[in-house]
């Protein structure tokens, strides 16, 4: 067991576990933040993408003890950024979601790629969110949702 | 008549000519200067038997030890059997071979083996029915291990619990199927020597030949093979196909080989399966690395990194320096999209969750593509293989894993993503086809 | 024009006073009124009702209060129900709000099943009338409070968010305030219903009651759940089903960091740790042998050898209309057999359960579409009364029938027996994949006569494991499965000489469960195809060949030229491209679909467009009947794709989205929905994409490239080079 100082949403965190924890789980069961979800634990899904210095990774598979001094954002803090907060209300606004457990990953995705690229065409949206999956299917709005915030 | 019988001699003769040139063909450790002598004459640190640094409880211990370094668990392990009961199945050009129980089983294994039966087995490929063993069986390596090391190997062996399990029946085509022909394959090409170390060269490195081409028989698989079958040791680690994976070039060049590999990184991928700027190890490497080299001692790694480093270095044509920077964040840079359409949709899909653009993970090292000889290889065999079976990679700080996609993903999805991955982030783009993604998975 | 009530709902609702009233609740202070729903059909109805009561409360601050037995999965019934409320009530909508019913079999039971659900499409369709009759007694009530107490004539005062106003005097009344008189009055016997040409909400997008904390990470779903002192468990059940506990040797995982209980029972194996990850990690260094029982050796193989010999047997007979046997003489016969795999549901959250069993109870944090099953098998298990059994039902991360299942329930109960305090079990997503309760293999035997591009008679048996004489034993009766022929019997064509079939053919141990479609998914497969081909050796249009056989469907035939009119079908497509036509029956709605696809060499299937026109009755929320046709489409689309449950040995071979593929974004056609305005009573539209897709995609590909695929999902190998020119 070693303890690890994260920066979680700009708030300094301490977690006390093996380093081999990955991220996912030390935020939901340690830090008790349930907005980053589980989907599969092997890359594959993207239900638990999170920021890494602003960069969109899967946590499933980022161990904790790999972090270092990198800042960490989660659904939970994603909208003090203004790609975030322009991303949740073209979500709400576009009516995305349906069963939403997949939407918090979307969401990061899509606020990563909208801060690295402002106008992003159909090739940057597949490259960024191909990696999440949605089974209730909203890709349709989740690609024009995208593109209603790059607008706004 | 007499210019068809004049053709024959002819021929014959030349066939002759060529026979002789393969069976003079240089011993393992030829190409090192200095003279050998018998293990019982030799002053220093003897190479065989277990290393200094290896706290051994009795012989039992020694002989797992052993066991362990001569790798006998993989070959003798069916997918999810019980260990050294057999049944792995070889795909071979002319048939299929499968692996024998060597379980102290009675009946279906070695149980009725005595030492001597044991010996003949392991150093002439003499089975105790008297029939010749299959080369899948590396004996003509294994000849030059020393007889206490595998008497000690058959104690360990014996030590088992014994397992019913019989091998199932090879399907090779006629005439490899003919045992009689192996006896004279290994009269030619098995010199059945032990070991003679090397007086002009140091302790570690002799310790580390034996190791290398007596235990791991590590030349079984990058070493290339001649006409008859048998190692070309005048090409000695310079790479070949085996299982249907890429056994890349091991020689000192620089450029196709290990040459620019730093002793702590040959040591750490050796041991581990993962070198920082390297690739990680998979597919029978990665077997090899898992049940052997990662249980050995660390003077026993050292010493097979001495001697590997002063092979002679052999080129080889395909395979040029790595190319090892990070490719560009962004999808769109770096590689024109047009180069594999498919495979970058399979990527941006499947792949890049782990493997990012840029080819770096940000948290796992053994998910690094760029660096990786695997991703800088024009046939991508590897890139293929690996993406088809995935793979398995434990180090200290815990388990990376990579999914076998091969249920999931068609032929020419995989043959797309590797010659995209090979684009991106090797130095060149590979050409798969679907039908070789084909051939690739009847392989294993 | 009052919406024309579906005759067997007015013979069935036989609703008095006293129900609507449900005197038994009536809380102090505020106005309380049951709804009373239908009992579902006779056995052997086509679409089966889930649909118990439901409550309204109104009080004093005009909050009116829908009291749901029925679960929101992402379907959206939340919004669609307080619209139809808010609308007979002429309340404003914003004072609606809903609360997720407590498990409570006397107050929320459904008469034919003995339980409270939420599956087959039916909740807006079943609530329609019940929840408008209710609302439109409420609005009256309210209104004769309003008169006596403003001393006016009741015809003289209107409604309108939430007020009854006097217009002649300019005064009004607040909903709220009239509550207490209102409550002693008698209610009507009938209280009129409004015109639908005045509808205020239903008809119009409305922003949905549960996204806004889906969007900000704030939604707590079961796996959420995080009761103080909770440990987190990880399990494995026998990988062959049926399979017991031989022996686990837990030395290695006892001494992991982290990992505080191994919990072994007959049938499975869990370790509970302080997190989840530590969890997984010591089921990992677990040893257990199993007792693989008698499946250890079966296969797929074993699987399909069985269920092909017993579709040959008669089935029982569903339906049988004229003389079959002759008609099937007249003209040229043709047959066909289609067979479709297992599925997984593979819901984005993974099944999961909370569970903390202490001196004072029990206590279930679930995601569950049954809620009063989730708090009976606890119940049964710990032996406790119902008022000590409490089930805190969340929202479920996709349902798809998954959650009509309480396998979950009962294993984490049981677990949870041996740990104390609250323990949440989590199924990591390769033991959710492999412990499923799978939508069956099916087969189905076709068989019809055609003359002179007619359809003489039409034979069809459907065979498969009965998912209901497992789940609802009162609906499976005389050897017929409701669901197993849904969308068999209910054929669109008229057909004169018409037979249909079904046969139980239960696939060894391997577990059968409702998924997304349900009956129709591989009935309407079997149909469609069978049309695509009877047209294809009749040599005509398979559009004019359906559209010969629709004159006694008009809402079919509406939907099948609305369909084809958006697809530019019969224009010229790229060599390896082709549209595909299917009209779907199916939970009350009447759907067409053209679907194109492009076939390249490797014989990978591109879908590049699907054009849908539904028409599903009297629209409640047209902006989440697009979503739920999109969504459906796809889940659809992915099955005929990629979607497939191998058995190998006793086990499920695949495990993960790497070997059970998505559909991701870059693979998405453009999906374009035409909505037919009906004045029809809503029908289910959850299902209606997801069964439509397949078929229609399988003909595009046999327009494409003239190869008839009779099985999914796709097989490309079949397809390479295929070309047509
Ligand atoms: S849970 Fe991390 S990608 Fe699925
Ligand atoms: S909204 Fe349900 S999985 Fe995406």
């Amino acid at each position: 067991m070693a303890s690890f100082n994260l920066t979680v949403n700009g708030e300094a965190k301490t977690v006390e576990t093996t380093a081999d924890v990955p991220l996912l789980w030390a935020l939901r069961d340690i830090l008790g933040m349930t907005g980053t979800k589980f989907g599969c634990g092997i890359a594959q899904c993207g239900a638990c993408t999170v920021h890494l210095d602003g960069k969109a990774v899967r946590s499933c598979v980022l161990p904790i003890g790999a972090i270092g001094g990198r800042r960490i954002t989660t659904i939970e803090g994603v909208a003090a950024s203004a790609a975030g907060a322009r991303i949740q209300k073209a979500w709400l606004d576009l009516e995305v979601v349906q069963c939403g457990y997949c939407q918090s990953g979307q969401i990061m995705s899509a606020a990563a790629l909208l801060t690295a690229t402002p106008a992003p065409t159909d090739q940057d949206i597949d490259a960024a969110m191909s990696g999440n999956v949605c089974r209730c299917g909203t890709y349709i709005r989740i690609r024009d949702a995208i593109k209603a915030a790059a607008a706004s | 008549m007499r210019i068809v019988a004049w053709a024959a001699a002819a021929i014959v003769a030349v066939g002759c000519v060529i026979l002789i040139y393969l069976v003079l063909g240089p011993g393992p450790t030829d190409y090192a200067r200095g003279k050998r002598v018998a293990i019982a004459d030799y002053r220093e640190r003897n190479p065989t038997g277990v290393p200094a640094d290896f706290k051994a409880s009795g012989d039992l211990q020694r002989g797992e030890y052993l066991t362990k370094a001569a790798d006998c668990v993989v070959c003798h392990t069916s997918k999810e059997g019980v260990p050294f009961a057999g049944g792995r199945a070889f795909v071979l050009p002319f048939g299929t071979l499968y692996s024998t129980n060597i379980t102290p089983d009675l009946e279906t294994g070695i149980g009725k083996y005595s030492d001597r039966n044991f010996l003949d087995a392991v150093h002439k490929g003499i089975g105790r029915d008297g029939a010749a063993l299959y080369p899948a069986m590396p004996y003509p390596s294994y000849s030059l291990m020393s007889d206490a090391d595998a008497l000690s190997i058959k104690a360990y062996l014996f030590s088992l619990q014994p397992v019913r399990a019989p091998a199932p029946a090879n399907t090779l085509i006629f005439p490899f199927n003919q045992r009689v022909l192996m006896r004279i394959w290994a009269a030619m090409f098995n010199p059945d020597k032990r070991f003679e170390p090397n007086v002009e060269q140091s302790a570690e490195w002799n310790r580390g030949a034996y190791l290398v081409d007596a235990m791991e028989h590590c030349g079984e698989c990058h070493t290339p093979r001649n006409l008859a079958f048998a190692l070309n040791n005048r090409k000695k680690f310079a790479g070949a196909i085996q299982a249907g994976w890429r056994a890349f070039n091991i020689t000192a060049d620089p450029a196709s080989g290990i040459g620019a590999w730093s002793k702590e990184d040959l040591a750490r991928y050796l041991s581990t399966g993962h070198a920082t700027g390297h690739g990680t190890a998979a597919g029978p490497m990665g077997e090899a690395v898992d049940e052997s080299i990662s249980q050995l001692t660390g003077d026993d790694v050292a010493a097979m990194v001495t001697y590997l480093r002063t092979t002679p270095g052999v080129a080889t044509a395909d395979l040029h320096a790595i190319q090892d920077k990070p490719a560009s964040d962004h999808h769109g840079e770096g590689l024109a999209a047009d180069v594999a359409r498919e495979g970058k949709s399979v990527y941006e899909g499947s792949c890049m969750g782990c493997h990012e653009w840029s080819g770096v993970s940000p948290g796992m090292p053994f998910a690094t593509l760029t660096g990786s000889r695997a991703v800088n290889d024009p046939t991508a065999t590897n890139v293929a293989q690996v993406v088809i079976d995935g793979a398995i990679r434990r180090d200290g700080d815990g388990l990376a894993s990579m999914p076998a996609f091969g249920n999931g993903y068609s032929n020419a999805e995989i043959a797309s993503v590797a010659n995209y991955v090979t684009a991106r982030f090797g130095g060149t783009a590979s050409h798969l086809e679907a039908r070789d993604v084909e051939k690739l998975r009847q392989q294993d | 024009m009052m919406a024309p009530i579906d005759a067997r709902e007015r013979a069935q609702s036989s609703t008095n006073r006293r129900e609507f009233l449900g005197a038994s609740l009536a809380t102090v202070g505020c106005l309380l009124l049951s709804v009373r729903m239908p009992a579902a059909g006779a056995a052997g109805e086509a679409n089966i009702r889930f649909v118990p009561d439901a409550f309204i409360r109104i009080d004093h601050s005009g909050k009116v209060t829908l009291i749901m037995p029925q679960t929101e999965m992402g379907q959206g019934i939340y919004t669609a129900v307080a619209a139809i409320l808010a609308e007979e009530l002429d309340a404003a909508f914003d004072q609606i709000a809903l609360e997720a019913a407590p498990p409570n079999d006397k107050l929320y039971a459904n008469p034919l099943l003995g339980f409270q659900a939420t599956g087959g499409s039916t909740s807006v369709r079943a609530f329609w009338m019940p929840l408008r009759r209710t609302a439109a007694t409420a609005r009256q009530l309210l209104v004769q409070a309003a008169a006596k107490q403003l001393k006016v004539d009741p015809s003289t005062l209107s409604t309108s968010n939430g007020m009854v106003m006097h217009s002649s005097s300019g005064r009004q009344v607040s909903y709220g305030s009239l509550v207490q008189v209102a409550q002693s009055l008698t209610p009507p016997k009938e209280a009129p219903l409004k015109d639908p040409k005045n509808f205020v909400l239903i008809g119009k997008p409305l922003k949905r009651f549960d996204t806004p904390d889906k969007v900000n990470g704030k939604v707590v779903y079961g796996i959420d759940a995080m009761p103080p002192g909770l440990k987190f468990a990880m399990l494995a059940a026998s990988p062959v089903f049926g399979g017991k506990v031989k022996h686990v040797d837990d030395s290695k995982t006892l001494s992991m960091p982290g990992v505080r209980q191994v919990v072994v029972l007959g049938d499975l194996v869990a370790v509970v740790a302080d997190h989840t990850w530590a969890a997984k990690q010591g089921l990992a260094a677990l040893k257990i042998t199993w007792d693989e029982g008698n499946n250890g050796q079966v296969s797929s193989d074993d699987i399909w050898r069985k269920i092909r010999a017993s579709s040959l047997k008669d089935g029982a007979v569903a339906k049988n209309e004229g003389d079959v046997v002759a008609a099937l003489k007249k003209g040229e016969l043709h047959q066909a057999v289609y067979e479709l795999p297992f599925l997984a549901h593979a819901s984005m959250e993974p099944m999961n359960c909370t569970v903390h069993i202490s001196a004072s109870g029990c206590e279930i944090w679930v995601g569950s579409q049954v809620v009063s099953r989730a708090q009976g098998i606890a119940m049964k298990l710990t032996g406790l009364p119902a008022d000590k059994v409490v089930v805190h039902n969340h929202l479920i991360g996709g349902g798809f029938g998954r959650r009509l299942d309480i396998d979950g329930i009962e294993k984490s109960v049981r677990i949870a027996q041996k740990v104390d305090g609250p323990v949440k079990v989590t199924w990591s997503r390769e033991e959710d994949m492999q412990q499923d309760f799978y939508r069956p293999v099916y087969l189905d035997r076709l068989s019809a006569s055609v003359l002179d591009g007619r359809i003489q008679g039409w034979k069809h048996r459907t065979t498969g494991s009965s998912i209901l004489a497992r789940w609802a034993p009162p609906a499976f009766q005389k050897g017929v499965d409701g669901d197993g022929i849904d969308g068999a019997v209910d054929n669109p064509y008229g057909l004169a000489d018409f037979h249909v079939e079904y046969l139980q053919d239960e696939p060894f141990a391997v577990p059968t469960g409702f998924w997304r479609g349900v009956g129709p998914n591989n009935n309407v497969f079997a149909v469609e195809s069978f049309m695509d081909e009877l047209a294809k050796k009749s040599n005509i249009d398979p559009v004019k060949f359906r559209l010969a056989h629709l004159d006694k469907s008009p809402r079919f035939k509406t939907a099948l030229e609305m369909a084809v009119q958006n697809s530019n079908w019969g224009s010229a497509l790229p060599a390896g491209t082709g549209r595909g036509v299917c009209v779907s029956p199916g939970f009350g709605s009447c759907a067409a679909a053209v679907v194109e696809a492009r076939v390249d060499q490797d014989g990978k299937v591109h879908v590049q467009r699907v054009v849908m026109a539904v028409d599903t009755g009297i629209v409640v929320n047209p902006d989440t009947i697009v979503a739920q046709l999109q969504g459906g489409i796809i889940f659809g689309l992915t099955a005929a794709l990629y979607g497939r449950i191998d058995i190998e040995k006793g086990r499920v071979k695949q495990s993960n989205f790497h070997d059970y593929r998505m559909m991701r974004i870059n693979e998405i056609p453009k999906i374009e929905i035409f909505i037919i305005p009906s004045g029809e009573a809503p029908g289910g539209i959850g299902e209606v994409g997801t069964t439509i897709a397949p078929p229609a995609l399988a003909n595009a590909i046999f327009a494409a490239t003239g190869v008839r695929l009779r099985s999914l999902p796709i097989d490309q190998s079949l397809l390479a080079g295929k070309r047509s020119a």
